[in-house]
């Protein structure tokens, strides 16, 4: 087998400083200069990460290669290094064949150019030659259905030709290698589908792709092989589906379920500590993955280990990095306190309220002192579980397959009037 | 090759990258070749973090050069479909700025004419100061205005400011006629062969030009107060360059210290090609190639050793 990328101890450091300062001050610009046309060096005020650090991989020509990792492990800056839109800071990497990434779709589009004069420069743009352009020029025009449109400035397009052309002329590259970024691809929801079906279909054909993506069933399926990155290293690397349940498990604490055996050392106080934590179905089962349709139990067992005040357990739920909501158990039951003694309370949350995608939360027990909330614990990103849409038509999205934006995803009561048209609702 | 890592500890990010190396067969087409043949079709790129020491890659400029073109392209088409009268300003910037030296300069302040026609001297210093202006505006600008590209697709950077010093030459070219005119007007055509050496000085004019852009174009990348800085250089450097006189009118020490901006031998290079004017001094010329190539450089290295960081902080 031919290797197409090899990835040999690749690093990358950022200064924290720069990352945070784009523009750095006219003072800090001009010391840095002199810095560096006199040679001296006075660096101490940045902090570096290496986002990534000596990363090592070969991918086989043909194969799909799956990048999976939480938010700043490095997955995003190990396609920026292989695109060579940034630089490594060490290491060396060799691609063996031409490196399409859809990630530029549409980049240096101008809007004054005439669609034809923009499928010259983007194509150029993308690396090809000019001869090559010519030759797939009616292709291009036919699959993105603006024929006669070519000689009309992109200016005036509606958006939806606007990225058909971008995508056809992307979709025409023929990458021998395609490196994507679900993470950074732009456009619409329809758009992305597009991306992910024409990776789909290259895939297909024997292309080598490298996939980064936090769509975990997506990685499963599309991927033979899968890397876990964490803090800019390859914690992890085989088989996807082995790679994406051990990311399952170790991400954001302990996966869909966490039991403290020892009570001295569990979370808590002198009041009440957590025993366990889990995430169940209806039928009581652990789950790591639920039907965006189904309810989901969130299972809180802790022990009161004294008389005290009144204890209530109490959820707070993140989906992608925010707080979706916090509920409490307003039950009266528990507004005397609890004898000493352990209870397990389950927060159930109802199907179709959550939206796809990973989901963390935060179980606690606190005692209500308005308008303060004593914590006696909160134990930060305790459990996570995926929900997932299987897409057959009686979720929120409907039979739309495409990203649905939205912390939350209820399906609503709708109500509908139709009448007859009036002449002067036509005119 | 983990110099970029170990040795130098000061350059937290080196340059990268070896250019791409052509295959033996340019593009795609995979045939199913059997395990352990020699090396498959199809381009191998290396990256790495690259030597200290900052280059310009010419063969990989030379692989990007239809790009090149299509920048170039981009941006003369873009430029006249947005104007009204479009190519025409090629003509009516140079001539009205002359007009305007032409009354003020001539008329009133009666400059020296370096035994040229007035109107003749100006315009043949105008033209080669409007390139010098437009290309150093626009390459300067180049890395903020693509920023879009830079962020999004591999490319030599170095053609986005490189491009830009070429596009004017195409307004240089079309304002020509304004010059040709005047030369007809006064009769003062070339004397001879020396109107060969026309182009070159206009290359020493484009060098200069992109090494201060280089420079400028990655100091934008950090701070826009650029964009502020370079009308306020702009406006002076005619003043220094002899756009509305002769520097050979001059004395000899103010010569000399004139001598050190490349773009006042450019201008008296090309009247003495094209307007038969007083042959320049060799040495206060070979002075001012001498600057021009520094600048190049001195820009070109600052340049590549800020380039690795466009993307990041752009």
């Amino acid at each position: 087998m031919t290797i197409a990328v090899d990835v040999e101890r690749l690093s990358k450091r950022y200064r924290i400083g720069e990352l945070q300062a784009a523009y750095g001050t006219l003072r800090e610009s001009v010391s840095h200069l002199a810095s560096r046309v006199t040679g001296k060096q006075h660096r101490s005020g940045y902090e570096e990460i290496w986002a990534l650090r000596d990363v090592t991989f070969k991918l086989e020509e043909g194969n799909a290669l799956g990048v999976i990792g939480r938010n700043g492990a490095g997955k995003s800056t190990l396609l920026k290094v292989l695109t060579r839109i940034t630089t490594p800071t060490g290491g060396r990497a060799e691609i063996r064949g031409r490196v399409g990434s859809l990630l530029e779709v549409g980049t240096g589009f101008h809007p004054e150019l005439t669609g034809r004069e923009n499928v010259y420069l983007n194509g150029a743009i993308l690396g090809m030659k000019r001869s090559e352009i010519r030759r797939k020029l009616p292709e291009i025009t036919e699959f993105a259905g603006v024929e006669q449109f070519m000689d009309t400035p992109v200016k005036r397009y509606s958006s939806g030709m606007h990225v058909r052309l971008a995508f056809s002329v992307a979709a025409h590259l023929e990458p021998e290698i395609l490196l994507v970024d679900e993470v950074l691809a732009v456009g619409d929801a329809e758009f992305q589908k597009r991306c992910l079906g024409r990776m789909e279909d290259l895939g297909n054909t024997g292309r080598t792709v490298l996939f980064v993506s936090h769509n975990m069933q997506a990685i499963a399926q599309l991927c033979d092989r899968a890397l876990l990155l964490d803090e800019g290293r390859i914690v992890r690397d085989g088989p996807s589906e082995e790679v994406v349940a051990h990311y399952l498990q170790t991400t954001a604490g302990a996966g869909s379920s966490r039991t403290w055996e020892d009570l001295g050392e569990a979370p808590g106080d002198d009041l009440a500590r957590l025993r366990s934590v889990r995430i169940v179905r209806a039928d009581g089962t652990t789950a790591d993955y639920v039907d965006v349709r189904e309810p989901v139990g969130v299972e809180i067992a802790f022990r009161v280990l004294r008389h005290g005040p009144p204890v209530v357990p109490k959820i707070k739920v993140i989906a992608g990095g925010r707080i979706a909501f916090n509920a409490m158990d307003i039950d009266t039951r528990w507004s005397e306190p609890s004898p000493p003694g352990n209870y397990v309370a389950t927060a159930w949350i109802p199907g179709n309220l959550l939206n796809e995608g990973l989901i963390t939360v935060d179980p606690a027990v606190v005692s209500i002192d308005s308008p303060k909330l004593h914590h006696h614990f909160s134990v930060h990103e305790a459990v996570s579980f995926h929900v997932q849409d299987p897409g057959e038509g009686d979720s929120s999205r409907g039979i739309f397959t495409g990203q649905w934006r939205g912390v939350v995803r209820p399906l609503l009561e709708w109500t509908r009037v139709a009448g007859e048209a009036r002449d002067s609702d036509s005119n | 090759m983990s110099r970029g890592s170990s040795a130098v500890d000061e350059r937290t990010e080196d340059l990268a990258l070896d250019g791409e190396r052509p295959g033996p067969d340019g593009l795609s087409a995979r045939p199913s070749a059997p395990e352990g043949t020699v090396a498959p079709p199809g381009r191998i790129t290396v990256i790495r973090p690259a030597s200290r020491w900052p280059r310009l890659d010419v063969p990989e400029l030379w692989h990007y050069r239809e790009l090149l073109w299509t920048l170039v392209w981009r941006d003369v088409v873009v430029r006249y479909k947005q104007t009204f009268l479009g190519v025409a300003w090629a003509i009516l910037v140079p001539a009205f700025t002359a007009l305007v030296y032409i009354v003020v300069f001539g008329k009133f302040a009666d400059f020296p004419d370096g035994g040229l026609p007035y109107p003749a001297l100006v315009i043949g210093g105008v033209l080669p100061m409007q390139y010098f202006a437009s290309s150093l505006t626009n390459s300067s600008m180049s890395l903020a205005a693509n920023l879009q590209l830079v962020t999004k697709v591999y490319f030599p950077r170095a053609l986005l400011p490189l491009s830009a010093v070429i596009v004017p030459m195409v307004d240089f070219v079309v304002g020509l006629p304004v010059l040709i005119v005047l030369m007809w007007v006064y009769g003062t055509w070339p004397g001879g062969s020396e109107a060969l050496f026309a182009p070159l000085f206009m290359l020493i004019a484009l060098i200069a030009a992109l090494g201060v852009g280089f420079f400028l174009s990655a100091l934008n990348v950090r701070y826009r107060d650029v964009r502020y800085m370079i009308p306020v250089f702009l406006q002076v450097l005619p003043l220094l360059s002899g756009v509305m006189y002769a520097i050979h009118d001059l004395p000899t020490k103010w010569q000399w210290v004139l001598a050190l901006n490349p773009m006042s031998t450019v201008i008296a290079g090309l009247r003495w090609a094209v307007l038969d004017a007083v042959a320049p001094d060799l040495w206060q010329s070979v002075l001012g190639v001498g600057m021009a190539v520094l600048l190049f450089f001195a820009g070109l290295a600052i340049f590549r050793s800020s380039e690795p960081r466009f993307a990041d902080t752009i």
